[in-house]
């Protein structure tokens, strides 16, 4: 069935600009699987080098994190929106690179 | 905070705060609630600027920003809290003196210094409500784990060009920032706000919901964000709301905690590699540069792999425009037969793009520090932005 995902704005410079994607899969899993063959450049920012989703990328089907339903094998409902949230950083200041922390 | 039988508003303070005494919600117990409490703000930037102006109108009694820098042109666009009469000023003394004139009530106090894991503990202790508005992962990891040690609620904002997230982290009750992101992302994978730039108004939104959590939190009043992150685009104009749980297993403030003391989170999040600091083994520095094409600009190609809105601001003369995203389905383009120096704003992109072409098998070089570098130490008259 067709599944949108929401891509984030840091991502879609890997989707070429592409704001939602719509995939056919039943499971979370066989979404992202659908999303990384149609923009390879992607998969190194969602999967690490063993393959599993890296822990800075949280992924929502509707309002709920799917490491609290079935993770990748999370089976996605008709009509359910599968969101990609990653962790953003900024705070609208110019980076000037001086903001670091030492010991 | 202080006892509520000792704090007293005067006539004035009656005067100046008579919309909010009109609310039952707040009233005049509420508005001592303000008098009496106490807010950090870590950064006087984009965030801390419209939730350090917000809190002290509202009267919260006592104000802190972190902060060491100083106040540039480029951070006016969204920087509420400075002036034009500021730039090249420090921030703190800008913002003490707006905030103080905005309500001379109440007490502004100022740490001028980088936040570390020696200085945390002993600057967030005597606050009672923290507002995160760092623009990087370290301090963003300090800061949580500084407010779940010391028992502390931390009003959390982030934003990346016209996208925002908010929510109030609270260890005690719910989950904290390592529950939602257990590790940062490695350094250079997300682009910071000055290489993704930022949407003026979108800290001015973000920013407002932080001070309106912490004024909540401060007076007990209405449902807190906590296990809730919100979700803002300004772009389609829509908020969503996602469900945050606390995580059992998390390292610092699950069930069998691993982190217990405030950790080297630099090492931790990997050296925050900021633009300009990138470096390649292929860099080559501006001057550099700049001696190669005169004695031989025939056999170089210049490739800037920027946006071309970028292209349309500044660009070096006799360059070609491949920007990154497209770069990998148009390697074939170029020659293998000549040498490229590739280059971006800052260097950061352009250090990916000249990966990308090492692997391909072609010669590259990457201007270090980008056309804003060349603009600062070869030719001023290319505009930096």
């Amino acid at each position: 069935m067709a599944v949108q995902i929401l891509i984030p704005t840091p991502l879609r410079v890997y989707t070429r600009g592409e704001k939602v994607v719509t995939v056919e899969a039943g499971t979370v899993g066989e979404a992202l699987r659908a999303l990384t063959e149609r923009f390879p450049e992607l998969r190194r920012h969602l999967f690490n080098e063993e393959g599993r989703l890296r822990s800075f990328v949280n992924l929502y089907l509707g309002d709920e994190d799917v490491r609290y339903l079935q993770g990748e094998e999370t089976p996605i409902p008709d009509g359910q929106t599968l969101s990609i949230v990653p962790s953003i950083a900024g705070g609208g200041r110019w980076s000037s690179g001086r903001w670091i922390t030492r010991r | 905070m202080l006892n509520l039988n000792e704090v007293f508003l005067t006539n004035e303070e009656i005067r100046r705060y008579s919309r909010h005494l009109l609310m039952p919600e707040v009233g005049l117990t509420g508005q001592k609630k303000l008098k009496a409490a106490s807010v950090l703000i870590i950064g006087a930037g984009g965030l801390g600027s419209p939730a350090a102006l917000y809190l002290a109108a509202a009267g919260v009694g006592r104000i802190g920003l972190v902060d060491f820098d100083v106040v540039d042109e480029s951070n006016l666009q969204r920087q509420i809290l400075h002036g034009t009469s500021w730039v090249g000023k420090p921030k703190l003394a800008s913002a003490k003196a707006r905030l103080l004139d905005l309500n001379p009530d109440i007490t502004v106090e100022t740490h001028e210094t980088v936040l570390t894991s020696a200085n945390a503990l002993e600057i967030l202790k005597d606050y009672d409500v923290i507002i995160d508005g760092t623009d990087n992962f370290p301090t963003r990891y300090l800061v949580n784990d500084a407010c779940v040690f010391l028992g502390k609620p931390l009003v959390y904002g982030s934003i990346f060009r016209f996208e925002g997230q908010a929510t109030v982290f609270d260890a005690r009750v719910g989950p904290c920032y390592r529950c939602l992101y257990p590790e940062p992302p490695p350094p250079g994978l997300v682009p910071s706000c000055a290489e993704g730039g930022v949407f003026g108004v979108l800290p001015g939104v973000i920013g407002a919901i932080q001070a309106t959590e912490a004024i909540k939190l401060i007076i007990g009043q209405g449902e807190p964000l906590i296990g809730r992150l919100l979700l803002y685009d300004a772009l389609s104009m829509r908020f969503r709301e996602l469900k945050l749980r606390k995580n059992p297993a998390c390292p610092v403030c699950g069930e069998n905690p691993t982190i217990r003391e405030l950790i080297d989170y630099e090492a931790f999040c990997g050296v925050p590699i900021y633009e300009h600091e990138v470096r390649t083994e292929f860099d080559i520095a501006p001057r550099e540069l700049k001696a190669m094409l005169e004695r031989d600009g025939q056999g170089i190609v210049l490739l800037d792999v920027r946006e071309p809105h970028e292209w349309e601001i500044c660009r070096l003369e006799g360059a070609l425009l491949i920007p990154l995203r497209e770069l990998p389905e148009r390697l074939h383009q170029l020659d293998p037969t000549r040498e490229y120096v590739v280059y971006c704003k800052t260097g950061a992109r352009s250090a990916q793009a000249a990966r990308i072409m090492q692997a391909a098998g072609l010669r590259v070089r990457n201007l270090r520090g980008g056309i804003n570098a060349w603009s600062r130490e070869v030719d001023p008259s290319v505009p930096l932005y």
